[in-house]
C-alpha cells in the first residue's frame, strides 16, 4: 500500500547513486523519449487521460442525479437505463463512478502536491543547513515515519471531520516524509558541487542558491516520488473510508463505494464492488507505470542499463 | 562497529522521545480531550474541572509530559473505560495475535518474494519479467478489503474451502487450534507483501548484477546459476534486510484492515473499534507502541546490515 514511497527510504544508504539524476534541459528531449520507450508508462498515461475525461467531462453526457436517494429503484443489476446497475440507495452506479472519482482523483493529486512541497522545504532546508539542524529535522521525519500512516490518519480523522480539503491535508501530512528523505540527500551531495560554491561565491543568498540551483536539480526526483504518492494517496483514502472515517453521503469516493458495496457483495450484487474495484487497481496500476516510466527517464543511472 | 552503534542508538533514543512527543499533542489536541471523551459530551464544566484536577491535567504542560513519560515508563499506557481494563493488559492479549498473523505473513511473503524477484532481475525485461511486474503491480495496487472480499467471494462462497471468519480464540494456543480460519487472513497479508518485497528484490538484483564482481564471476566462466547463487543472492538479500524492518508500520496498516475483513481479534481490530468508539487510550497506546516498535525493529535492520556489510559503517 505505501508503495514505492516506502521503498525509497531503504535505498536511502545509496543516496548519493541518486547523484546522477538530474535532469538537465538538454537531456529532456531524450528523458521525453526514454518515456514513450516505456510502453506500459504510455498506455498509463493514455488510461489516466481517459480517467480524467471520464470523472470530470463524463457527468455532462452521463447525466445521472446523485444527490437524493431513491430506494425504489435500489440494487437494480445493469441495463440500458442503468449502464451499470444502481446501489443500495439507489444512486446509478457508472454516475457514483464518476462523482467518486472525482473525489479520489482530486485528494490523490493535492494530497501528492501538498506532500511534495512539504517535503521540497524540509529536505533542502535541512540538507541545506546541515549540522544539528539537519539532524533533530530528519529526526522528525524520522518519528513521524516510525507511526504507521493509517493509525495517524485515523486519529487525525477522529479530530477532523473529513471533507475533500481536510482529506488533502491529512493525507499530505503523512505524505511528506518520504520526498523530505529524498530532497535532503539531493540537497547534500548537490551542495558539494562546484556551481553552488560559485553561485555563493559570487554573492548569492542562501535562498537563491536553493530555489536556483539546487532545487531545480531536485525536481526528477520530486515528480518520480510524487507520482508514486498520488496511488499511495488514493488507496489510503480508500482505507480511510472503509474505516467508516471517510468523506460523508451524498459525496463519495471509490473506496467509499467500494466498501459500502462489500456489505452488498455476498448476496450477489457484484456491481457494487467490480466498477470500483477495477477502476481504483486500474488507475493506481496506471500511475504506478507511469512513476516507472518517469523514473526510467530521468535517472540517468538507469537508462544506462 | 562500536562507534557506529553508540550513534545509532542515540538516534534512536531522539526518535522514540519524538515519538512519544507526537502522541502526547495528539492526545492534547484530541477534541475536549480525556475528560470530554470520558465524562461524555454533556458533562457540566464543574465536572470536568474536577476531574482535570484529580488528574493533573490543569498543571503545566511540561509537567504533565513528564508525568506521562513516567507512567509509560513503568508500562501504564493509560485505561480503556470502554473495556475497563488497562490498555497495557488489552495489549498484552491482542499483539501476540496480531504478531502471529504478521509474522507468519511476513516470512511467506519472503520465502516466495526473494526467488521470485531474483529471477525477474536475471531475466529482466524479458516476456517473464513483464508479466511477474504487471501482477505484482496489481496485488499491489489493490486495497486490501477488495482483495479479502474476492478471497471470500472465491475462497469461502463459491468453492467451500477455507472459512471467512478467522478463529476467534482469546490466546494464541486457541487461535492456532483452527489453521484453516488463519488460511484466508494471512494470504490476504502475504499477497499484498509478495508484491513489495519481490519489487525490491528485482531492483536489488539489478544492483548487484551491474557490480565488478559479478563480472569478474561471469569472466572466471561461472554459469548463470553458480553467479546468481554464490555471488548475487547474498548480495542482493541486503537491502530487503533494511526492508523488513522499515516495512513493519505498513504491515501494521495492512493488519489493520486484514484483521478487520476477517474478525481477526488482533490488535488492528481492536484499533479500529477503538476509532469507532472514540477510545483515544487504546488509539494512543497502540500507536505508540507500534512507533517504538518500528524504531527498535528499523535500529536492529541497520545493526544488522552494518554487521553484514562493512562499507556501511564508513558513511
Amino acid at each position: 500500500m505505501l508503495t514505492e514511497a516506502a521503498l525509497a527510504p531503504a535505498a536511502g544508504l545509496g543516496d548519493s547513486d541518486y547523484g546522477g539524476t538530474r535532469p538537465r534541459f538538454s537531456t529532456l528531449r531524450s528523458a521525453g523519449h526514454t518515456f514513450l520507450e516505456h510502453r506500459m508508462a504510455v498506455v498509463g498515461l493514455g488510461f489516466l487521460l481517459f480517467v480524467v475525461l471520464f470523472c470530470f467531462v463524463g457527468p455532462l453526457l452521463y447525466k445521472t442525479n446523485q444527490v437524493s436517494a431513491n430506494v425504489v429503484v435500489a440494487t437494480l443489476p445493469p441495463s440500458g437505463q442503468h449502464w451499470l446497475g444502481t446501489d443500495e440507495n439507489g444512486f446509478d452506479v457508472l454516475g457514483r463512478l464518476m462523482l467518486g472519482g472525482q473525489t479520489s482523483l482530486e485528494v490523490g493529486l493535492g494530497a501528492a502536491i501538498v506532500g511534495a512541497s512539504m517535503g521540497v522545504v524540509w529536505g533542502s532546508v535541512a540538507g541545506f543547513c546541515g549540522g544539528v539542524i539537519d539532524s533533530i529535522m530528519m529526526r522528525v521525519v524520522d518519528a513521524v515515519l516510525a507511526l504507521p500512516a493509517l493509525l495517524l490518519l485515523l486519529v487525525l480523522a477522529v479530530i477532523i471531520q473529513p471533507s475533500v480539503p481536510m482529506l488533502i491535508i491529512i493525507v499530505g501530512v503523512v505524505s511528506w516524509l518520504v520526498p523530505a528523505r529524498l530532497v535532503r540527500g539531493e540537497t547534500l551531495t548537490l551542495k558539494t558541487r562546484e556551481y553552488v560554491d560559485a553561485s555563493r561565491v559570487v554573492g548569492a543568498s542562501r535562498r537563491r542558491t536553493v530555489a536556483r540551483h539546487i532545487l531545480p536539480n531536485v525536481l526528477g526526483t520530486i515528480i518520480v516520488n510524487a507520482t508514486f504518492q498520488v496511488a499511495d494517496a488514493i488507496i489510503l483514502v480508500a482505507y480511510l473510508s472503509f474505516l467508516g472515517l471517510g468523506i460523508s453521503p451524498p459525496a463519495t469516493n471509490w473506496g467509499a463505494m467500494l466498501s459500502d458495496g462489500l456489505n452488498y457483495a455476498l448476496s450477489g450484487y457484484w456491481w457494487l464492488i467490480f466498477p470500483p474495484g477495477v477502476t481504483i487497481v486500474l488507475t493506481v496500476v496506471a500511475v504506478n507505470y507511469v512513476g516507472d516510466g518517469l523514473r526510467d527517464a530521468f535517472e540517468v543511472r538507469l537508462r544506462v542499463r | 562497529m562500536f562507534s557506529f552503534i553508540v550513534r545509532r542508538l542515540g538516534q534512536a533514543v531522539a526518535v522514540v522521545l519524538l515519538v512519544t512527543l507526537i502522541v502526547f499533542i495528539l492526545l492534547k489536541v484530541l477534541p475536549g480531550g480525556t475528560a470530554r471523551a470520558l465524562l461524555g459530551p454533556r458533562a457540566s464544566t464543574s465536572a470536568i474541572k474536577t476531574f482535570n484536577h484529580a488528574n493533573g491535567f490543569d498543571r503545566p504542560v511540561i509537567i504533565q509530559y513528564l508525568n506521562w513519560i513516567w507512567k509509560i515508563l513503568h508500562w501504564n499506557l493509560g485505561y480503556s473505560y470502554k473495556y475497563n481494563q488497562p490498555v497495557s493488559t488489552l495489549l498484552g492479549t491482542v499483539l501476540p495475535k496480531s504478531l502471529l498473523l504478521v509474522g507468519m505473513a511476513m516470512l511467506l511473503a519472503i520465502i516466495i518474494a526473494v526467488p521470485v524477484g531474483m529471477v525477474q532481475g536475471a531475466r529482466r525485461n524479458r516476456v517473464l519479467d513483464h508479466v511477474i511486474t504487471g501482477l505484482e503491480l496489481v496485488f499491489y495496487s489493490m486495497p486490501v478489503f477488495f482483495l479479502g472480499i474476492l478471497l471470500i467471494l472465491y475462497l469461502s462462497v463459491d468453492h467451500h474451502v477455507f472459512p471467512s471468519e478467522a478463529p476467534q480464540g482469546a490466546t494464541v494456543a486457541q487461535v492456532i487450534q483452527d489453521p484453516r480460519g488463519l488460511v484466508m487472513p494471512i494470504l490476504t497479508l502475504m499477497l499484498i507483501t509478495v508484491a513489495l518485497f519481490a519489487r525490491y528484490m528485482r531492483s536489488s538484483t539489478l544492483d548487484v548484477l551491474v557490480q565488478d564482481y559479478v563480472r569478474t564471476a561471469r569472466a572466471k566462466g561461472n554459469g548463470q546459476t553458480g553467479v546468481l547463487r554464490h555471488h548475487v543472492f547474498r548480495n542482493a538479500l541486503l537491502p530487503v534486510v533494511t526492508l523488513i524492518g522499515l516495512s513493519f508500520p505498513t504491515l501494521v496498516s495492512g493488519a489493520i484492515v486484514t484483521e478487520t475483513i476477517f474478525n481477526y481479534p488482533g490488535m488492528g481490530l481492536m484499533f479500529w473499534t477503538a476509532a469507532q468508539n472514540r477510545d483515544y487510550a487504546i488509539l494512543l497506546g497502540f500507536t505508540l507502541v507500534t512507533g517504538i516498535a518500528t524504531v527498535t525493529g528499523s535500529l536492529a535492520a541497520d545493526i544488522a546490515y552494518a554487521a553484514l556489510d562493512p562499507r556501511v559503517r564508513v558513511h
